[in-house]
């Protein structure tokens, strides 16, 4: 789809009738999630160049940052693998993926490998309860998680 | 397509623009008429009459009014929406571009939840398409003062955003924050404008019922619930799966059609819902039954519900926007009874003050998350006192 703008004003310009966008506030979350993307995560500074631009306080943004558990302040891996503690997952037998993931990464649950390569995390249900134990690995959906599929995913990260 | 899926009305066969071609023949008001008529109600929980809904955003003053899609689809268990998107996404962009027309907005907006990025490059592939077949953009199918657009916006990682004034909070570029309410969305919504938010599921319904008539889709369910609903079932059963079923289907017919053995519970409407017991299996998927926005998760007989509890309030203490006070500080407490319960070591006045704190939150949380995040402790306390350690004058007691 063309890019467009949702909220639109008209404002005179030169004696002439312009549409220009007042959505500049909605588009925060986009912009974050873009330096996020591209970056690997939000730094200070990007935070003050966002909010010069959107002419809001940095606290405005630093703000809404914390909010989002997806949104994160420091550097994390490069891949983020994030385990699915829902009930499901725990009934299919997540302990056991969860351990294989520790044992292969040498890090606990909330770490990152020290070569910066993988953060392991825990989350909330991610919509794959039929496919339990499942995880979220960077974007990508994967079910029906084993120790020995943890093998084959962990060797096909690169 | 992961197998050929079958049901009554939204896994039923409907060609592209099919929906759409009928509405634009009609009147704004005749599209309204016509949904009203099929007594849809919201298939994301709450259950508000979609007809009803649409008409107030369609009456309502505004310049500019919005469509939102809510995708956030968050409710633990829940996944029916994540194969509607991958499968169905058409018809739940025409239901958007239909709700556009009738109520007179000109931009639709998706909040996706954040775990389901990936699907974004195929979403936006049949948003272009319909674009190309002048199904979306500008003069729709050549209807020439009729505009409308749908943008993709994704969620990062908050269930609360689910609810639909967190969910605009959100869109707007603010903290998840529930509002207050009134005013409703259809009056002061995004960006102050009138806007109606509907589940994916129902958007996806509504092509149907403006191709097939209000009739033909009101012949399906009960007395009170019209229509199917899509239950997502998960858990200890050989079929886990997205269903589509008839309003009216039992918790019996359910298990049996996912292949369930020693069922000991189900639990219905995911961590917000409540825990059926297998006495009850009789009791049937409706508005004025098991209320449900489509989580089934089925439990055998060497599961410990104390358990389960306990992982749902975890996951409510993880989720709670802490801006009101009930919940905030409710649900820690709700989660260290759990725990003393599980330990066989909840007193008798700890046993009092759960049910008196869950009836505070029920009543003074600000949104649906506060309010419901007790609902699954007491209806374990309620429906499963074997399952609970508790001496037999506090047993007594439960038995109120
Ligand atoms: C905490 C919370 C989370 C919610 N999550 C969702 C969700 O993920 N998807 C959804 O459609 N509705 C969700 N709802 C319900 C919405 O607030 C709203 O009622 C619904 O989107 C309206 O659409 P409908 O009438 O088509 O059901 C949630 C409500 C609460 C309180
Ligand atoms: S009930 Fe909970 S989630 Fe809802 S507004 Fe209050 S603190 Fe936030
Ligand atoms: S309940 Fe486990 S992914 Fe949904």
């Amino acid at each position: 789809m063309k890019k467009m703008c949702a909220v639109k004003t008209q404002i005179k310009k030169g004696g002439r009738l312009e549409q220009v966008c007042d959505d500049a506030r909605g588009v925060l979350l986009p912009r974050l999630q873009e330096i996020q993307n591209r970056r690997g995560y939000i730094s200070d500074k990007a935070m003050q160049k966002l909010a010069d631009e959107l002419g809001i306080h940095p606290v405005e943004v630093y703000s809404v940052v914390s909010f989002y558990s997806f949104l994160h302040t420091k550097k994390k891996g490069k891949y983020i693998v994030r385990l699915s503690q829902c009930i499901t997952s725990k009934m299919a037998g997540q302990e056991k993926v969860r351990k294989a993931f520790e044992k292969e990464l040498g890090i606990r649950m909330g770490e990152t490998t020290r070569d910066g390569k993988i953060t392991l995390e825990e989350t909330a249900c991610i919509g794959m309860c039929d496919q339990a134990p499942a995880a979220l690995v960077n974007d990508e959906l994967i079910g029906k998680m084993s120790p020995r599929k943890v093998k084959t995913l962990l060797a096909s990260l690169k | 397509m992961e197998t050929q899926r079958q049901g009554p009305i939204i896994f039923s066969g409907i060609a592209p623009d099919e929906g759409l071609k009928a509405a634009l023949g009609q009147s704004r008001a005749d599209v309204i008429g016509e949904v009203r008529n099929s007594q849809i109600k919201g298939r994301g929980g709450a259950g508000f009459p979609t007809g009803v809904k649409w008409n107030l955003a369609a009456t309502a003053q505004g310049e500019r009014k919005f469509i939102v899609c809510n995708a956030d689809e968050g409710e633990p268990g829940t996944f029916k929406d994540r194969v509607l998107l991958k499968e169905y996404a058409r018809t739940v962009f025409e239901g958007m571009v239909i709700a556009g027309y009738a109520v007179g907005a000109q931009h639709g907006y998706v909040y996706l939840r954040g775990e389901y990025r990936s699907f974004g490059p195929h979403l936006e592939q049949v948003l272009q398409q319909m674009e190309d077949e002048g199904a979306l953009g500008d003069a729709i199918l050549g209807k020439k003062d009729f505009h409308f657009d749908i943008e993709i916006r994704f969620g990062v990682g908050a269930y609360v955003c689910g609810e639909e004034s967190a969910l605009i909070e959100s869109l707007e570029g603010y903290r998840g924050e529930a509002r207050n309410r009134p005013p409703f969305p259809t009056n002061t919504g995004l960006h102050g404008s009138p806007t109606v938010v509907n589940n994916v599921e129902t958007f996806a319904a509504v092509p149907h019922i403006i191709a097939k008539g209000a009739e033909w889709f009101a012949s399906f369910g009960t007395e009170k619930s019209k229509g199917s609903k899509l239950l997502s079932v998960s858990g200890d059963c050989r079929k886990p799966g997205v269903y589509e079923v008839p309003f009216g289907t039992s918790i019996k017919q359910i298990l049996k059609m996912v292949e369930a053995e020693d069922t000991k519970a189900v639990q219905v409407g995911g961590a917000s819902g409540t825990c059926v017991p297998k006495k009850e299996f009789g009791r049937v998927i409706a508005y004025e039954d098991l209320s449900t926005g489509g989580s089934v998760i089925v439990f055998n007989s060497r599961r410990s519900l104390i358990d389960v509890v306990h992982n749902f309030l975890e996951f409510f203490a993880e989720e709670s926007c802490g801006q009101c006070t009930p919940c905030r500080e409710g649900v820690p407490v709700l989660l260290e009874y759990a725990e003393k319960l599980r330990a066989g070591e909840l007193t008798r006045n700890e046993l009092g003050e759960v049910y008196s704190l869950s009836e505070t939150m029920q009543l003074a949380s600000k949104c649906g998350l506060g309010q419901s995040a007790p609902n699954a402790l007491v209806s374990i306390l309620e429906k499963f006192p074997k399952e609970c350690p508790l001496s037999t004058s506090q047993r007594k007691e439960l038995v109120r």
